[in-house]
């Protein structure tokens, strides 16, 4: 897709009239256009007109609901600015070739700086999948607050997770990594930490199709429970 | 409490909400810190706009009541991600009202396509019953004049886009327009009412 095509989107995007992919390979087009973010502004103004003439009250039980319904709910601390604090020096083109399963959204995106293609020695192996010249990446909002964008790379044949403002696990719980297979869930490794941390999936990524993490027993699980945190879907023909 | 809000200073103040623009952004703050009675107000100011929205994308009446809770739950909860220098509070709010309404009708679309019984009882609520409410308010009729400036290919590309839910590629197969026109349309729509209403620039 062209520079041009994808301004062209602004409007479309304005209206959530873009599908999951779409959103996401513009919002990485926004990160780096002041142009189309500006643009982006002024039709969100127009589309805020489009609201005015669809006014209709809620039943008037609603207002005691919710206001009960929040008083079990924590309020988000603010957002630090991750976005401004990783703007990409060097921008590759690479696109989020995937849809996460009901937990993306949120309207928020992360761009993490990728350089070209390196098989430098020294470089940790989550570093070689982060700098692999076919690295794709997918980001999720996480169920439970935080971000995480799961870079994999068929050349190197293994993925990394990224994660910003990962809570901690609740007590006596790990997040646990998993790489979907033909034959399941397949246990990949930790994630230790909070806040930022970058963990690789052990194991290789032959045959997976996507990538789950999940709030477990310490120790793990060698099938996924619940809580879901992020799910992921690898999808190299998107592109 | 009603006399010691703010003044509004010549303020506009947005249509349905009853609430001048930087109150809404100040609830929004003091929701972020937990002030319940702040959320109230917001609530107040708000809901009646939230709701219509989320009523005309999703029309069922049951699950519309739903996602206005999830909104509000939202906003509650992320208000702190709130940010005065990317826009009002209010094109923050119905942002996100209307990003949730649209997941709505599009994971519906996803179940009922295994199940098309569903899909055919389901969406009966007639296109316009919901807008009526609103007829009476000065400023949508000022809207509605503005949009009536919209070319009608226009007009049709971005009701369907904002208020059906649809993809811009759903919309061209719709409209039988070739894939790319539908986008340029919606863009073009958007950019009129902008430059009618003066809003944005």
């Amino acid at each position: 897709m062209t520079a041009h095509e994808i301004h062209a989107l602004a409007g479309a995007y304005a209206v959530d009239a873009l599908d999951d992919v779409e959103r996401a390979r513009f919002e990485e087009h926004l990160a780096v256009c002041a142009e189309c973010r500006a643009e982006v502004a002024s039709l969100a103004d127009a589309t805020l007109l489009l609201s005015e003439v669809t006014a209709v009250a809620p039943p008037a039980s609603m207002r005691g609901a919710i206001l009960a319904d929040i008083k079990k709910v924590r309020p988000l601390p603010p957002a630090v600015a991750r976005i401004e604090k990783r703007r990409p020096r060097r921008w590759t083109g690479l696109v989020a070739a995937a849809v996460a399963l009901g937990v993306l959204g949120g309207g928020s995106y992360v761009v993490l700086q990728i350089q070209d293609d390196s098989s430098e020695v020294g470089l940790t192996a989550a570093d070689r999948v982060l700098r692999a010249s076919d690295v794709q990446h997918v980001t999720a909002d996480l169920a439970r607050g935080g971000v995480a964008t799961v870079f994999h790379s068929a050349k190197q044949g293994k993925a990394v997770v990224v994660t910003e403002g990962l809570p901690p696990a609740p007590s006596g719980h790990v997040y646990q990594l998993w790489l979907r297979k033909a034959s399941g869930m397949v246990p990949a490794g930790f994630i230790t930490g909070t806040g930022e941390q970058t963990e690789l999936f052990e194991g290789g990524l032959a045959g997976a199709s996507g990538a789950g993490i999940t709030i477990e027993p310490d120790g793990g699980s060698k099938v996924p429970t619940l809580p879901v945190v992020a799910l992921v879907d690898f999808e190299p023909d998107a592109t | 409490m009603s006399h010691l809000q703010p003044v509004p200073s010549g303020e506009t103040t947005p249509e349905g909400t009853g609430a001048p623009a930087p109150a809404l952004a100040d609830y929004l703050r003091r929701s972020a810190r937990g002030d319940e009675e702040a959320f109230a107000a917001l609530y107040d100011a708000t809901s009646a706009r939230v709701h219509g929205l989320v009523l005309r994308v999703v029309r069922d009446p049951a699950q519309s009541e739903e996602v206005t809770q999830e909104v509000f739950l939202q906003v509650w909860r992320t208000a702190a991600r709130f940010d005065e220098t990317k826009g009002s509070a209010l094109a923050w709010l119905m942002t996100l009202a209307h990003r949730r309404a649209v997941d709505r009708v599009r994971a519906a679309e996803a179940v009922t396509r295994q199940d098309t019984s569903y899909h055919q009882t389901s969406r009966t609520v007639p296109h316009d019953s919901t807008a009526e409410a609103a007829e009476a308010s000065m400023e949508a009729r000022r809207v509605r004049s503005a949009l009536s400036e919209l070319t009608t290919v226009q007009r049709e590309a971005l009701e369907l886009a904002y208020f059906g839910g649809y993809t811009h590629t759903e919309v061209a197969t719709m409209l039988d327009l070739p894939v790319g026109t539908a986008k340029t349309r919606i863009r073009d729509g958007l950019i009129r009412l902008r430059d009618a209403m003066g809003v944005g620039q």
